[in-house]
């Protein structure tokens, strides 16, 4: 980007604190599909500020609306409505400037499976205009970041799921990016390689790149986000940190019960009056309260419940996603 | 930490005019390791050369070529197969085209950068004319070592290749972005090989009955082959002015279908 555009973009997008500049700043921004009958509406009006430095995450189910947000985001898609600006420029007139300072890590592997691991990350620096010598050196770098080094003239095909989600991310790293966009960044891959691709990205945001990314891990969001929006049907239910979140549409801790018959309507009416709140899963009974362990024993008291187990645990977002949709998040 | 891992580059990241070569790049290093694959292109032109213009050539005899000028068969047919191949690499180019877009989703990737759907048609067009004119120009150099070429004026053959060529990729490209997938694609097949064998490129229009004649003059190729052998045999008029012109425009029209229509379906 150049310096006019820079300045520009921090004028414009400063925040009324005058804190750090607003990176993405989106009012009453609406994405719909189609025409007539056919019409659906992906992304319904939604307000959402992304400042400089920040990990910011938009938590949901599938379908909620968080991919088109991130496209819309990204340039790749034009908004159908509401007003969107990124790097303080506008989508719909700056779309390649704005790219020139963003890297993308889609959901859908979209690397080149015709060329090898380190070739894809020297063409992808040529598409940003970088010279040659920067891409080698650059490749080199990142290959060496996200520990594929000794996977550079492999073939893309020939790599694990772990192995290409990181080869994804070193290449949108490859222009140096002010803010990187992730879609589901671990969503497909197995225990070791997601926490292998936790730690890169928490390196990343140490190093001042501000992050987007959506999730429908409540665990991802409580480690990676400073903030965070719930969304759900293409609306925003609630926003704030992790722990502010949890907070305001949650106790504490959360008591656990299992029935052993798996019969969860009576013990229900039994157990209401024990907590502030209670949810009725199909295979258990979520007591909120703010003493796990008073409430776990006034339950346990009720012997003519046949309980196989339980347990307390600290709320999570989880818990804030029940409140707000009545609704689990991963199905 | 992170500083050493990853130094800031300088900021020399901008979105560039032209940055459709990136895309020619890009296939100049898959093609890097497939130096066959290239050759092979120029191999099957020259074959269709040898097998139908110099075989078939002595069982047929003389021809009426251009301006009533007689010809041996071999200088008739050689012009047309340039132009058929210069519009078979076009087409084959897009079925590459067409594998980046459906399967390989490679252009979503391209597009997250500065580079926009034009870029990608122009880069696109640009390494299919790049293949296609080095294809020509080893051709025409066969010709000319067979004796098969009668005038200076071949020496703009070599353009008006290049023009064949980009008329079939844009109108190849123009076909991609529209049609649905893999069956449709039998359709242009369908379209491709008639058409082949009836613009002129074996036998000349008169010979054609008449509702032929004309749905030939109405093809691309047609004019392609024209042009190319009025000028590999020198018979130059105001008529190779037209099938120029029809080539430019129908290519110009192509290429702006394609690229709404791609910007249609990929930027949704």
């Amino acid at each position: 980007m150049s310096a006019t555009r820079d300045e520009a973009s921090t004028q414009e997008g400063s925040t009324a604190l005058g804190a750090a500049p607003a990176l993405v700043s989106a009012r009453g921004l609406v994405k719909a599909f189609g025409e007539g009958d056919k019409r659906r509406v992906a992304v319904d009006g939604i307000d959402v500020e992304v400042l400089e430095g920040e990990a910011f995450g938009f938590l949901g189910p599938n379908g909620a609306g968080k991919s088109s947000t991130m496209r819309m985001i990204g340039c790749t898609s034009p908004a159908t409505g509401g007003t969107l600006r990124v790097l303080g420029l506008d989508p719909a007139t700056d779309g390649p400037a704005i790219r020139a300072g963003l890297g993308v890590v889609p959901q859908e592997d979209s690397l080149d499976g015709e060329l090898t691991v380190r070739d894809n990350l020297v063409i992808y620096g040529r598409y940003f205009g970088l010279p040659w010598k920067a891409c080698r050196s650059r490749a080199d770098e990142l290959l060496e970041f996200v520990q594929l080094s000794d996977r550079s003239d492999s073939r893309v095909d020939t790599l694990s799921g772990g192995m290409k989600r990181r080869l994804t991310i070193a290449r949108a790293l490859v222009n140096n990016p002010r803010m990187v966009l992730l879609d589901e960044p671990t969503t497909g891959l197995d225990p070791q390689a997601r926490h292998v691709v936790w730690e890169r990205l928490f390196q990343l945001k140490r190093s001042g790149v501000t992050l987007i990314l959506t999730t429908h891990y409540m665990d991802e969001a409580e480690q990676l986000c400073d903030r965070l929006v719930v969304m759900d049907a293409g609306r925003i239910a609630a926003g704030g940190s992790p722990r502010e979140l949890i907070a305001a549409h949650c106790t504490r801790e959360v008591v656990e019960a299992r029935p052993a018959d798996g019969e969860t309507a009576r013990p229900a009416e039994v157990l209401a009056s024990l907590a502030e709140r209670i949810e009725v899963l199909p295979d258990r009974i979520l007591l909120y309260t703010d003493s796990g362990d008073d409430t776990a024993a006034a339950v346990t008291h009720h012997h003519e419940l046949d309980l196989a187990s339980v347990l307390v645990r600290r709320a999570s977002l989880e818990d804030v996603f029940l409140r707000l949709t009545g609704r689990t998040l991963v199905d | 930490m992170i500083g050493r891992v990853l130094p800031p580059l300088p900021r020399t990241a901008r979105p560039t005019l032209g940055a459709g070569r990136h895309l020619v790049e890009r296939n100049a290093l898959f093609f890097r390791g497939h130096v066959l694959v290239i050759l092979g292109g120029f191999f099957e032109a020259l074959f269709y050369l040898l097998s139908i213009g110099i075989g078939v050539s002595d069982l047929v005899g003389d021809v009426e070529g251009p301006g009533g000028k007689t010809l041996e068969y071999t200088e008739f047919v050689a012009p047309a197969m340039l132009a058929a191949s210069a519009m078979n690499g076009a087409v084959m180019e897009s079925f590459n085209i067409m594998a980046k877009l459906h399967l390989s989703k490679a252009y979503e990737a391209v597009l997250a950068t500065p580079i926009t759907i034009r870029d990608i048609a122009v880069g696109e067009i640009t390494w299919s004319l790049m293949r296609g004119g080095a294809y020509s120009a080893a051709f025409l150099a066969v010709m000319a070592s067979l004796g098969l070429v009668s005038s200076w004026w071949a020496v703009l053959a070599l353009p008006a290749a290049l023009l064949v060529g980009f008329t079939f990729a844009a109108l190849g490209l123009a076909a991609v972005s529209v049609i649905r997938g893999w069956q449709d694609f039998e359709w242009v097949m369908t379209a491709v090989l008639p058409m082949f064998l009836f613009s002129g490129t074996f036998a000349p229009l008169s010979t054609y009955p008449d509702p032929v004649a004309w749905l030939a003059r109405a093809m691309p190729l047609y004019h392609g082959v024209s042009l190319l052998r009025g000028l590999t045999t020198g018979a130059v008029s105001g008529v190779l002015l037209v099938h120029l012109l029809y080539l430019v425009l129908l290519g110009v029209a192509a290429f702006w279908v394609a690229t709404r229509r791609l910007e249609a379906n990929l930027l949704t």
